[in-house]
């Protein structure tokens, strides 16, 4: 099968002055497929960057194999280089005494684009992306919204076969991220074949954008899934609100109910004695069995609610941290 | 490959290399109209020291050529100017704002690339060029023999030239050192001035030592343009203009394969030990 992407027991270690070597990818193995919005998850040093750029031709893997469109990041650069673009987050390339549309042309020239269809390419995209307007403003003077949507453009005006990005929702207005990720979508699904290969470390991100999702840490490969099924293993588990009085009676009663792996308390009300947990059952089946014990055991449920997990949840729960925790 | 497709792959290899050097190249070609802090720099500071040592020769009693002399050398400045802060520093800058990781992973050629900074860069340093020269001999009514056009314009063509694949080469070092290039370009400034002969003529800092000079290109360069523009110009000449001709276009071809074979080398290097792709602290 044609892979967009395909690593075998990837390594890319760094010699650091004064400290052990740091092992930044750890026998990676990894495959996109032609068409899909691939996104990798992982906090930051996790080695998503490290990762894009070997992929992008920047860096030289230290063993294994990295292949892009099928050909060999190590061998076949100049095949490559021709089929994929790169656009990151809070990157701030281009010259800023030159106007956006000047900005975008000259690495249209860095493709051969003819200048005529280059010229046509970028007014559909800065109408696409409503930058039409700052088409003449020099790019030292417009917002980093704005700068990151002339970044997109540069990206889909070439139209790669593969576009990686990287974090490119970083540090970007909550209206102009979902701007940007509706115009990733939809340019993968205009046309067929397109690829686009995403970190992030936002969840929300990847689970609306991603047809699949590998989560890395440390270098390492930890899961690789659609949204749906990591989703649904993490339900496999159930976890539930509870609200239950008296307070002063539950936290005892949990450590004696059958199929309760563990319960967290949330918060106490003492205006009314109740006291609010989560519970993380073995499946969520037993939740009948576990409100008739609670029941059998005088306590009083005000309230039960099936909690909906999201991938932020899967991450912790996988890693043992939370994604945003930092190295 | 049959031979209808080698062709069209070799023109198109020839349109990307063209307009990817004509993309680089319109940074600096149309910037320069937009940007006008280059006239203090390049323009009002070389005046200034132009006008220094003017009036020190004339307060010596000096022989006027020699007031010619220094505004020929005073109009080489932003050459030297260009090619250290604009070539070989270049992608200092690009590899800080983000631009060279889009550079390289782009289909282009890197000397592309170079050619469009060198070209950019020569653009640039003509006008100034020509605006100092100007304003010396309106300022102070020095006379010019334009009595050998086509060597003064050669010499003046090769000194760019090799000037810009020496900045080439350098750019592709630099590449790696990253900040400490800035200290290199510090410690490269003043000597030069004084070694290539900026407001003198270099023959009088004695034979070996205006040699060693040669090795930079502006050196002959700055000789053999006033031994073609000046009155008694060849008096006051190193070598000989057909002779630095010659050593200035050797020094082209020289500078241009060892910036192919050092951007090569540190891109390579680069990769291999990440310090193409990681911005310095």
């Amino acid at each position: 099968m044609d892979w967009a992407v395909e690593t075998v027991d990837l390594v890319r270690t760094f010699k650091r002055k004064g400290k052990p070597e740091l092992r930044a990818l750890d026998d990676l193995n990894l495959t996109v497929h032609n068409g899909e919005i691939f996104g990798l998850l992982g906090p930051n040093g996790a080695g998503k960057t490290t990762l894009i750029k070997i992929l992008v031709t920047l860096l030289y893997p230290t063993s294994g194999k990295a292949l892009v469109a099928g050909y060999d990041v190590l061998k076949e650069e100049k095949k490559i280089r021709p089929l994929i673009t790169m656009v990151s987050g809070g990157e701030t390339s281009g010259y800023g005494i030159l106007t956006v549309f000047e900005n975008i042309w000259i690495f249209s020239q860095f493709y051969g684009i003819p200048s005529s269809e280059a010229k046509r390419r970028i007014q559909y995209w800065l109408e696409r992306f409503e930058l039409s307007d700052q088409a003449s403003t020099r790019v030292n003077r417009i917002s980093t919204g704005m700068r990151q949507k002339m970044n997109l453009v540069r990206g889909f005006m070439t139209d790669p076969k593969i576009l990686f990005l990287d974090e490119p929702t970083l540090g970007l207005d909550v209206h102009v991220a979902i701007e940007v990720r509706k115009a990733i979508r939809e340019w993968v699904h205009e046309k067929q074949g397109r690829t686009v290969f995403l970190t992030t470390h936002y969840m929300a991100e990847a689970e609306y954008m991603c047809n699949r999702l590998a989560i890395i840490d440390r270098g390492k490969l930890v899961v690789c899934d659609t949204p749906a099924n990591l989703r649904s293993n993490l339900e496999m588990e159930g976890s539930f609100m509870l609200t239950l009085a008296p307070a002063s009676d539950c936290e005892s009663a949990f450590a004696i109910l059958p199929g309760v792996k563990s319960a967290s308390l949330i918060k106490k009300d003492p205006d009314n004695g109740s006291a609010t947990f989560e519970l993380f059952l073995e499946h969520e089946s037993v939740i009948s069995s576990v409100v008739a014990e609670i029941s059998r055991l005088g306590l009083t449920i005000k309230d039960l609610t099936k909690k909906a997990p999201g991938l932020e949840e899967l991450f912790l729960k996988i890693v043992g941290r939370k994604l945003e925790a930092h190295e | 490959m049959n031979e209808p497709s080698a062709l069209n792959e070799m023109r198109a290899g020839v349109n990307l290399f063209m307009r990817a050097m004509w993309g680089r190249a319109y940074v600096r070609v149309v910037g320069a109209s937009r940007e006008l802090s280059w006239f203090i720099n390049e323009i009002l500071i070389p005046i200034l020291a132009m006008t220094a040592y003017v009036f020190i020769y004339r307060a010596f009693g000096a022989p006027k050529v020699y007031e010619s002399l220094v505004i020929v050398g005073s109009a080489m400045v932003p050459f030297w100017l260009t090619v250290l802060w604009s070539m070989a520093a270049q992608f200092y800058w690009e590899k800080e704002v983000g631009n060279l990781d889009i550079f390289l992973i782009s289909p282009m050629s890197p000397m592309a690339l170079l050619g469009g900074m060198a070209i950019g860069g020569m653009f640039l340093s003509l006008t100034r060029v020509v605006a100092v020269i100007l304003a010396g001999a309106l300022l102070f009514h020095v006379p010019f023999d334009l009595t050998r056009p086509i060597a003064g314009v050669l010499v003046l063509l090769l000194t760019m030239t090799s000037l810009f694949s020496l900045g080439a080469m350098a750019s592709s070092v630099f590449f790696l050192v990253g900040r400490a290039g800035m200290k290199i370009n510090l410690i490269l400034m003043e000597p030069v001035y004084l070694l290539s002969g900026f407001y003198f003529p270099v023959k009088n800092i004695g034979f070996l030592l205006s040699m060693a000079a040669s090795a930079i290109p502006l050196t002959l360069g700055l000789d053999g343009l006033r031994q073609c523009i000046l009155p008694n110009g060849p008096a006051l000449g190193f070598l000989s203009v057909k002779i630095e001709i010659q050593i200035l276009a050797i020094m082209t071809l020289a500078y241009t394969i060892l910036a192919a074979k050092f951007f090569s080398y540190m891109e390579s290097l680069g990769k291999r030990e990440g310090r193409a792709t990681l911005r310095w602290e």
